[in-house]
């Protein structure tokens, strides 16, 4: 068996000492996490080093000049610390190879007789492997199989911190060499948000309390304003947000990775998402360009209308050189014309007040640019009521006049649709019944013409305004769900987020064992945005192309954009 | 001891293998691609800019010129960062596992590391390609939950042999004790003729 030794480049020009690791149960190898030099007390080591749950691997020998008697004083040390395996490791100065010597307890009253176990050193660098997070990441609690041995490498280094942070600016009474002895690397920033960050989750907290309370005044319980409040996307937005709020303002600090992750890109996007608020408020209220704004609403909306004014002349008179039936010609487009007219009093009404609703609506932009968005589509929605009221009025008729064209043809052919069975059956009519049913028959397919142009006309509208308003969610979306730190964590700090390792070889001469570098292997783009994605209340079609274009066909009202709740998936 | 034997790939194009052992259980398979040839280039480029010039002379505008130039730039960089191999490698490190890497054109590598605790075993495998059947190297991964069943057959040297397999091929095991090696193909399957380069002795 090939013996595994995974080595810290740091270590690699310590003075002698004693190695301090973990070996990987289950396969041959061993890491090394420190060297301990001399002098040193055994017993110190050996509480030192229970204190932190590892323990002594091994010597290793880095003869300076002046140190000739080392070899055999780190030889007898294995009878100081009694391990199953004892591990000498020797280097020379100049030379780039290791030599490694390997004392089994069984045999170890033979001297080391090159019984040359063949021994690999892998070399990886202490910081970045502590640091990293090996993906597909995997939970804790039910685990069919052991971990791979990379997986069980990764966790010895990652769980001994506490083993760097105990060997503080060479106070200890040990001394060591680890990816930290050079000092206590830190950040003042970092510390410095470390610590406002106790009394912000506090004071985020008691305001949110505050926000749930008003919220759950009864109230907004009443039935048509909870009713509202699913529809409008604003107030969906409003709860997604504070449901984000509530996560991150608990001042315990996350518990696992994927926790940490969340957290993070959950305040990187509401930060993001407020300073591109910010930028469009400020873009908004120079210039005066709300009063622009307003402006060119009033008359966009007459413009709109006055379409609407001629697409209904049109259909009334011989729209595309079909003839339409005179008298339902007349009286649909007459009955849209009289709500066309209603709605350009309506909006007439309301112009002086536009100017005031876009400003203090503006300033909702400041809790985020996703809120402006949504409260833009919950306006688009408020303004093209009437095409919504019109694509009602016309899918309803349009599909009364289907439903009843298709039982009608079943009693022209002398079936029945049955409805104990689910299945069309034959039947015998009477006469007057055959008669009557002809004659309806007859009428609503001469009518189908004219119903089915205003309702294509009407849904197509519709369809117009539902992709805007498509668009529109589904930038919210995208704001709402990007995990913008995982990105930004891959792009400058490709080390933590880690897929798995390569490795390259650094010597291979000959009667020296064989030494390769372990290298991180990033994870792609694409992985990161998948694994770490905030779930949200996506919405996303409901239904297929076929099945969308059959409920267009039948006359079914479509509501193609679904809304998924976070709680249920 | 050197052979003269080429070693081609399904379509015909020569590459080469390079193996090097650096130690008694760790070694290296290199197989190169041809490097890509100064002709073919300035066949594609001259013949773009010449029907770029052609449609010039028709339409006067010169937004065709640019927009002929800014192709050709972008296409040869689209194809030497992702399309062309330069070579592609395969380190088999005893009882650690196998790493597979390819490196293009420009630089770039893209590195796996498949560990042995995942490998359920390296066979020869045969498909049918259009009229011929051909035999590659692939992989067998283990089902982490099943341990009997393969979970996925991945390729190797997949881009230099021009070869992009599924993976519901009909896995053909080798007889026990066969050992499949590159160097040696079986005698009776034809028309390859293999040229070992200098491979370095422990």
């Amino acid at each position: 068996m090939v013996l595994k030794i995974f080595f810290p480049q740091c270590c690699n020009r310590a003075d002698s000492g004693l190695l301090v690791g973990r070996w990987i149960s289950g396969h041959d190898s061993a890491v090394v996490l420190a060297v301990i030099h001399y002098p040193f007390i055994p017993g110190q080591v050996k509480q030192y080093v229970q204190q932190v749950g590892l323990s002594v691997l091994g010597s290793w020998s880095l003869p300076k000049e002046g140190q000739e008697g080392m070899e055999s004083f780190l030889r007898d040390l294995s009878t100081i610390f009694p391990q199953q395996r004892w591990l000498q490791i020797r280097r020379q100065m100049g030379k780039t190879g290791f030599t490694c010597e390997v004392l089994n307890r069984d045999q170890s009253k033979t001297p080391p007789s090159f019984e040359e176990e063949k021994v690999i050193f892998v070399h990886y660098e202490q910081r970045k492997v502590m640091l990293s997070q090996l993906h597909p990441i995997e939970s804790g609690d039910a685990k069919t199989d052991p971990p791979s041995e990379l997986r069980q490498v990764f966790q010895t280094v990652a769980l001994s911190q506490p083993l760097f942070f105990l060997d503080k600016y060479d106070d200890g009474p040990l001394k060591s060499t680890h990816w930290q002895s050079e000092g206590r690397e830190a950040s003042i920033i970092v510390e410095l948000l470390k610590q406002a960050s106790v009394p912000l989750c506090l004071l985020l907290s008691w305001l949110l309390s505050v926000w749930t309370w008003i919220c759950s005044v009864r109230i907004f319980n009443f039935y048509p304003l909870r009713f509202l409040s699913t529809k409008l996307s604003t107030c969906v937005q409003l709860s997604y947000r504070t449901e984000h709020m509530k996560t991150l303002s608990s001042p315990k600090p996350a518990a696992s990775h994927t926790q940490f992750m969340r957290k993070a890109n959950m305040l990187v996007s509401v930060l993001v998402d407020v300073a591109l608020g910010v930028l469009l408020m400020l873009w908004l209220y120079r210039d005066d360009h709300i009063t622009m704004l307003a402006n060119t609403l009033v008359p966009a909306a007459d413009h709109v209308a006055k379409e609407l004014d001629q697409l209904l002349q049109w259909l009334m008179g011989a729209p595309a050189g079909l003839k339409m039936n005179r008298a339902l010609d007349q009286v649909l487009g007459r009955f849209f014309l009289y709500h066309i007219h209603l709605w350009i009093s309506y909006i007439h009404l309301m112009s002086p007040f536009i100017e005031g609703i876009l400003w203090y609506g503006g300033l909702s932009a400041c809790l985020g640019l996703s809120f402006a968005l949504s409260l833009l589509s919950d306006m688009v929605a408020l303004f093209t009521f009437h095409i919504y009221c019109f694509y009602v009025y016309g899918a309803r008729l349009y599909c009364l006049k289907i439903y009843g064209l298709s039982s009608l043809w079943r009693l022209f052919r002398g079936k029945k649709w049955n409805v104990l069975r689910q299945r069309v059956d034959s039947c015998s009519y009477d006469l007057d019944q055959l008669f009557i049913g002809t004659l309806l028959f007859t009428i609503l397919l001469f009518l189908l013409p004219t119903t089915a142009l205003y309702y294509l006309v009407f849904t197509l509208l519709r369809l117009v305004v539902v992709l805007f308003q498509g668009v529109l969610h589904l930038s919210v979306d995208f704001i709402n769900s990007f995990p913008l730190f995982a990105v930004g964590l891959r792009i400058c700090r490709s080390y933590r987020l880690a897929e798995g390792v390569k490795f390259r070889v650094l010597c291979d001469e000959p009667g020296v064992a064989l030494h390769l570098l372990m290298e991180i292997n990033p994870l792609k783009v694409s992985t990161v945005v998948q694994t770490y994605q905030t779930p949200t209340y996506s919405c996303y079609p409901r239904d297929s192309w076929l099945a969308l274009v059959k409920k267009l066909f039948v006359g079914e009202l479509i509501y193609p954009w679904r809304h998924k709740t976070t709680k249920a998936d | 001891m050197m052979e003269d034997e080429t070693f081609t790939d399904i379509s015909g194009k020569t590459i080469s293998l390079d193996c090097q052992s650096h130690s008694s259980f760790c070694r290296e398979f290199t197989v190169s691609s041809p490097k890509v040839s100064i002709g073919k280039v300035m066949v594609y480029t001259c013949s773009v800019w010449l029907l770029a010039y052609a449609a010039f002379f028709i339409t006067q505008n010169t937004a065709v010129l640019s927009s002929a130039i800014l192709i050709t730039l972008v296409g040869m960089m689209f194809h030497i960062h992702f399309v062309k191999v330069d070579h592609e490698s395969l380190l088999v490190i005893g009882s650690l596992g196998i790493q597979v890497s390819s490196s293009y054109a420009s630089g770039r590598e893209i590195t796996t590391f498949i560990e042995m605790s995942k490998i359920k075993d390296i066979v020869i495998n045969e498909a049918i390609y259009m009229h011929q059947i051909i035999y590659y190297l692939c992989v067998l991964l283990k089902d982490p939950s099943e341990p009997n069943a393969v979970s996925s057959v991945v390729p190797l040297f997949q881009v230099s042999q021009r070869l992009w397999v599924e993976e519901e091929v009909e896995v053909c095991r080798l007889r026990p004790g066969v050992i499949p090696s590159v160097l040696n193909f079986p005698a009776h399957l034809g028309r390859v003729r293999a040229r070992k380069t200098t491979t370095k002795q422990p």
